[in-house]
């Protein structure tokens, strides 16, 4: 420990903290818009700036470690000025649209000229100009709201090992572009949206679809069925003031209703068909010497990732689509004929943690009769302005469920929002379809957890399995690269692209730490333990789905509707 | 000046990498210097070539090439215009001079006109300041630029283009 003074308290704290950290353990926060919890400090903004006796100049807290005796003063008169010409000098440079801005009232740079008291524009002159990239299904770029902060390429660097971004040209031509200034499509973006997730401003979002989903909501002709994905109950609460971890289940889907849709199901009901096709497609390799180990393919950023970097993964890839991409096949098959519908009378709205779900829903595969299985996806955000735009009291609702027959779920598809989720609920059916008997503990807790790579070996039967789960592509990659060297005891891996699952998905509420992802997990898990079906197989509905329609997992109306393939991708690397 | 070798679809660039064993990041800039020096810029198949060699992403080698003002990433022209933004021209009016090249070629500096005749760089001060404004186009200096010299210095340029076909 190391003894500091930090605005003329004494106090102690770790060696080796930043002063931002040792500020921060004793209740003082000291703004800063470039830094990141956890990624290489990169001291690019200068608003934490502190004074340090005995410095001549002010120092980056965030990047300035602590030393023994060290008299710091982090909101002195002369701090807070600086503070305040560096947020003008951005500011000089920055549109005045806030009124129009997507991140208006939700956006670090707005709150800290509010907090610092810029009332007026006090430097002015040419602003950069560039050209909004509106390429992508996913992310949209607005680089004239960018403030070289540099969160976005640390994420996709050091985060997902994609490094779709980085710093291009040099002094007032910087600006944050793709390689050769390509629009985002072409590169390598796997569309997690990580970047916007850590944004301080409107510079990245995602690619709204909120008018496409109120004309189908307006048109009687149209039947608009939505479906909501696993982890979108414990993290909408957030949008509308609750704390991390509250489960809004019933009264989101009571809100869905009110927005007009006419049918709400739940992904989670397809997450446990995907625990039985998927579930069923591994005993098949282990049986029959398929490629293993297998990998899971509900997280699209990763399929995309892995069909641009890791192409000699391709058939280790298990050949079910996700559980959105299910829940659209289904809707537009079985539903459609089941109730008399026209499939393309019908509407697929689904709400998703994720800006990668929009391309997965776009892909050309993703289709039948040349009808999208998805028509539009939502992420949590924009689900939460729908219903504020509609004027709706979320919290006030009376919780209501969802419709059947896609509305019935057990807490093995739930916990698929969480790092780990789709493992233990594999597990559970997997025990079950090879040994013909329940686990005996349901909780497999070694694959739980906020950590990147987690990973476990599962006695079933005679067999030993060996399984991995890994979330934040550069986990992943670092446990495809061992396999590429020769590693051969694992049998079945769980990646998700981003770091703790769908719950820290980039289409969740922005602005949420670390805690806040654990609290939601927490929650997922809550759910989980208090259920009386925690296993897939046991689904009644899905059986009944095999039973009239599916026949049995892996059946040929199965692959049809309910598997995919994939090809290499070639992208800008 | 380097000889400037038309780059095709898939440059081969084996003879390059051959001297650059095992390189790592280190070794970024020294390599995209000799693939200029070439085959006078940098392409995007060029690019992708060097970041598959050094295992680095284009986005970040692209990130590296713009922050320096050596690297162009389109072909040069037939004529390389080189306009010498130094202390002395600048007091001369150079400024002047650029922007009427900018306007003459509707073209900005590291870019070339779509019939490949003509590429316009902005250099430092090239040692010829008695002769301020001086613009060099190829290896030869052209003096004391105005408005009217550079209409006919272009005019003769593109002359002599055609009557080379």
């Amino acid at each position: 420990m190391v003894s500091i003074n930090i605005d003329n308290k004494s106090c102690e704290a770790p060696a080796g903290s930043t002063i931002y950290e040792a500020a921060q353990l004793i209740g003082v926060t000291i703004p800063t818009l470039c830094h990141l919890e956890g990624l290489s400090p990169s001291g690019a903004c200068r608003i934490c700036v502190v004074e340090v006796e005995g410095m001549p100049g002010l120092v980056p807290s965030c990047s300035f470690p602590i030393s023994d005796g060290m008299n710091i003063q982090t909101h002195s008169a002369r701090v807070l000025l600086a503070r305040k010409t560096i947020v003008e000098l951005l500011l000089a440079n920055h549109p005045d649209d806030c009124l129009y801005c997507i991140r208006n009232n939700n956006c670090q740079l707005q709150d800290l000229s509010a907090d610092l008291g810029v009332r007026r524009r006090r430097y002015s002159g040419d602003r950069s100009r560039y050209k909004e990239d509106v390429s992508s299904p996913s992310v949209i770029r607005d680089p004239e709201k960018c403030i070289l902060c540099g969160k976005c390429v640390r994420v996709c660097e050091e985060v997902q090992d994609v490094s779709a971004i980085d710093f291009i040209g040099r002094g007032s031509h910087s600006h944050i572009g793709t390689a050769f200034d390509e629009g985002l499509n072409l590169s390598s973006c796997i569309n997690c949206g990580q970047c916007i997730v850590v944004c301080p401003t409107g510079a990245l979002h995602e690619h709204d679809s909120i008018k496409e989903v109120l004309d189908a909501l307006n048109d009687p002709e149209i039947t608009v069925v939505a479906q909501h994905a696993p982890s979108v109950s414990v993290t909408i609460g957030e949008e509308f003031g609750l704390s991390a971890g509250a489960d809004c289940d019933g009264m989101m889907v009571a809100a869905l209703r009110r927005l007009g849709f006419d049918r709400v199901f739940d992904t989670s009901f397809t997450a446990d068909l995907t625990i039985m096709e998927e579930g069923s497609e591994l005993v098949q390799r282990i049986k029959t010497g398929g490629k293993l180990p297998m990998l899971t393919s509900c997280s699209p950023g990763w399929i995309k990732f892995a069909e641009q970097n890791y192409p000699d993964f391709l058939e280790n890839i298990s050949s079910c689509k996700s559980p959105q991409q299910m829940m659209g096949a289904i809707i537009k098959s079985f539903f459609a004929e089941r109730e008399n519908i026209a499939p393309e009378k019908i509407f697929s709205v689904s709400i998703m943690p994720c800006t990668a779900k929009k391309f997965e829903a776009g892909r050309g595969e993703m289709t039948q009769h040349g009808y999208p299985d998805v028509d539009v996806v939502l992420t949590t955000r924009e689900l939460a302005r729908l219903i504020r735009m509609r004027g709706l009291d979320m919290l006030a609702l009376a919780p209501e469920g969802a419709d059947t027959p896609f509305g019935e779920r057990t807490t093995a598809g739930k916990i698929f929002g969480a790092s780990g989720g789709v493992m233990e609920a594999a597990l559970r059916s997997a025990y079950f379809l090879i040994t013909g008997t329940e686990l005996e503990d349901l909780n497999v807790t070694a694959v739980r957890g906020l950590d990147g790579c987690k990973e476990a070996h599962v006695k079933i039967g005679d067999l030993e399995v060996g399984v991995a789960v890994a979330s934040g592509l550069k986990n992943a990659a670092a446990l495809l690269d061992q396999i590429r060297a020769g590693r051969d005891d694992l049998h079945f891996i769980e990646i998700m692209t981003c770091p703790g699952g769908c719950i820290a998905g980039g289409g969740q509420p922005l602005g949420t730490d670390r805690n806040a992802v654990a609290q939601r997990m927490k929650a997922l898990y809550a759910l989980d333990a208090s259920a009386k079906t925690r296993t897939s197989h046991t689904n009644e509905a899905v059986q009944r789905l095999y039973k009239e329609f599916l026949g049995s997992p892996l059946s040929e109306t199965s692959h049809h509707l309910l598997h995919t393939h994939y090809a290499q991708r070639e992208v800008l690397l | 000046m380097a000889t400037v070798v038309e780059a095709s679809a898939a440059t081969d660039l084996t003879a390059i990498f051959a001297r650059y064993p095992d390189a790592g990041r280190d070794a970024l800039i020294p390599l995209l210097q000799e693939i200029q020096d070439t085959f006078g810029y940098l392409s995007l198949d060029t690019i992708r070539q060097v970041g598959a060699h050094l295992k680095l992403p284009v986005s970040k080698i692209y990130g590296v090439a713009t922050f320096y003002n050596q690297f162009r990433f389109l072909a040069l022209g037939k004529y390389h215009v080189q306009v010498c933004r130094g202390t002395a021209c600048h007091v001369k009016g150079s400024a002047g001079v650029l922007d009427d090249i900018k306007q003459m070629l509707k073209i900005g500096p590291g870019e070339t006109t779509s019939d490949g005749l003509f590429s316009l760089e902005v250099v430092a001060c090239i040692g010829a300041c008695g002769l301020a404004p001086v613009i060099k186009v190829n290896d030869e200096f052209h003096a004391d630029m105005t408005t009217s010299k550079l209409e006919r210095v272009f005019k003769a340029l593109k002359k002599e283009a055609e009557s080379n076909e």
